[in-house]
């Protein structure tokens, strides 16, 4: 069902954890649906030093949110924004259909830590796509 | 060496050795089609006679009265269907319950677009219908009622005999589905009022692609499937004789063992739900406990934790089990029957089911209870809905010290 790759960062989660200083912290998902991602990014000089999350969920958002951690962490603002759902779904080498979501809630996640972080430094929001908006779009792609 | 410890012996059973020693003749040397006339097929006539016979035997049947099939779902499909199109002229209402097996809740959604009505009973916390809830539900337009007899996710073992005689009194057919129970407890079709039931070969050490409907004698039933003669014009299809061979001496064998492997497995059993609650804080037991539960399932919800999480972690240490129903895996809702016994959605996503069967070890439950905590532990670590119950645990130890 999974791919080695989703697999590796399902047993071995990197990043996992939280930062009680955070700079922005994003919440997306909720336990009704069976999975909440809780991303945490430290900024300085626009780069994102440090991330962490806390995830629940099946493997595939253990996976996603790992994988995501990863493609952001050293990333200006601006680079990890353009991070997609279908970047962090290649990361690992493909999800099943039915878990593609899993991927989305990642990107969701960070969008929305980035946006904390603009919002703490008075900085305008960017704009947020919406669950149904990438899920749509990935299922018109296929 | 790594361990394999298979605990998910209600999605399916190993074949055992002396059902494959019985079958395996019937590929090879004995693998005449019944139908035919010369006597070369006399040995698939007398296999497919032997094995109805143990069958009537078990569940206190006529030989007559048993229908070879493929499975538990075409024999709940049969049964739901058959009855309905059979019948249509007494009524269109059919009634059943919500913690069904797909295959019965699927028939039933079919029919409802085929202009029946169906009444879906609920369950308690535990899993049972209420009596008193089928009694006001059975109507003059009412033709079945389609109760489980042991549900297979939470092992919830319905009232059957007192539905039987309801459903006698009322004058309305009774099918139950039975596909955990035969083979593993006593079933009397006569003495419990059943006019229908279900089993298939695989949950009870038989092979997969064989099951049977117990028609009892004079039920009016419309053929589910359409073609030559087998099973007395009932049911076409070119008999599978080396399951339904498997599937008669799988029950006999079953038979003879039972009363020993309802108490084995109800002490393991019960061994390992003691040994998880007591281990493992904030969950929360699914079904019924004692003689009302199948005596090998076992349905927990760890709070803050996905089932599929644990169903990986648990592959990795080299035991199998499944997360509710291994039919529903596919799908991203949580189990049917964990929200109709109540549970929050947030409960339901974090269950696991473990199941017992003939190689389960009093070592293998030790086993699981040794890793499983740690398991349960790591996960939580990395769960927010987790770490926020602990802030709130946390906060209130602070408030009390005050």
């Amino acid at each position: 069902m999974y791919s080695e790759k989703v697999m590796d960062h399902f047993r071995n989660p990197r990043n996992v954890g939280i930062i009680s200083d955070a700079d922005g912290i994003g919440e997306v998902g909720n336990p009704r649906c069976g999975d909440i991602m809780k991303v945490y990014i430290k900024v300085k000089d626009n780069i994102i030093e440090d991330v962490k999350y806390e995830t629940y969920g099946c493997a595939s958002a253990i996976a996603s949110s790992s994988i995501a951690s990863e493609l952001i962490k050293g990333k200006t603002l601006e680079e990890a924004w353009k991070i997609t759902n279908k970047a962090v779904a290649e990361a690992l080498d493909g999800l099943p259909p039915i878990k593609m979501h899993c991927s989305v809630l990642a990107e969701e996640a960070i969008h929305k830590a980035i946006n904390d972080y603009r919002k703490s430094h008075n900085l305008e929001l960017w704009e947020e796509r919406t669950h149904a908006e990438v899920i749509k779009e990935h299922q018109c792609n296929n | 060496m790594k361990k394999s410890i298979y605990m998910d012996y209600a999605a399916t059973t190993f074949v055992r050795q002396e059902v494959l020693d019985e079958i395996l003749p019937y590929f090879k040397d004995y693998y005449s089609n019944p139908s035919s006339l010369y006597s070369f097929a006399e040995d698939s006539k007398k296999a497919i006679k032997l094995a109805r016979q143990r069958v009537a035997s078990v569940i206190n049947s006529k030989e007559e009265e048993i229908y070879f099939t493929s499975g538990g779902s075409e024999s709940d499909n049969w049964a739901i269907k058959g009855i309905a199109f059979a019948n249509k002229d007494k009524g269109n209402h059919i009634i059943t319950s919500q913690i069904e097996h797909h295959a019965v809740l699927n028939a039933a959604k079919f029919l409802e677009k085929n202009g029946f009505t169906v009444t879906y009973l609920p369950v308690d916390s535990d899993g049972f219908i209420k009596l008193e809830d089928l009694r006001n539900a059975i109507t003059d337009k009412t033709i079945l009622v389609s109760i489980m007899f042991a549900n297979n996710e939470i092992g919830t073992i319905e009232p059957i005999s007192e539905i039987g005689k309801l459903c006698k009194e009322k004058g309305v057919y009774f099918h139950t589905d039975a596909v955990q129970v035969v083979g593993h407890l006593p079933i009397d079709v006569e003495s419990m009022n059943i006019d229908l039931l279900s089993m298939s070969g695989h949950k009870f050490y038989g092979p997969k692609g064989v099951g049977v409907l117990y028609v009892k004698k004079g039920v009016k039933i419309e053929n589910l499937i359409h073609g030559g003669a087998q099973e007395k014009g009932k049911r076409a299809s070119t008999e599978n004789v080396p399951g339904i061979v498997g599937l008669g001496k799988a029950i006999e064998i079953a038979q003879s063992e039972q009363n020993f492997e309802i108490k084995r497995l109800t002490a393991l059993r019960d061994k390992l739900i003691d040994g998880i609650l007591n281990k493992v804080s904030n969950t929360k037991l699914n079904g019924p406990t004692g003689n009302l539960r199948l005596p090998n399932n076992v349905n927990i919800s760890f709070l803050g934790v996905e089932g599929e999480t644990l169903l990986f972690d648990l592959d990795d240490a080299g035991v199998f089990v499944s997360t509710g129903s291994a039919c529903a895996s596919g799908s991203l809702e949580p189990s049917h029957v964990l929200l109709s016994i109540g549970l929050s959605h947030e409960l339901a996503h974090g269950s696991i089911r473990l199941t017992l069967g003939l190689n389960t070890t009093e070592e293998d439950v030790d086993y699981v209870l040794e890793i499983l905590p740690k398991i349960i532990e790591k996960r939580r670590a990395m769960s927010p809905i987790w770490s926020e119950i602990v802030r709130k645990e946390e906060k209130i130890s602070c408030t009390a010290k005050r």
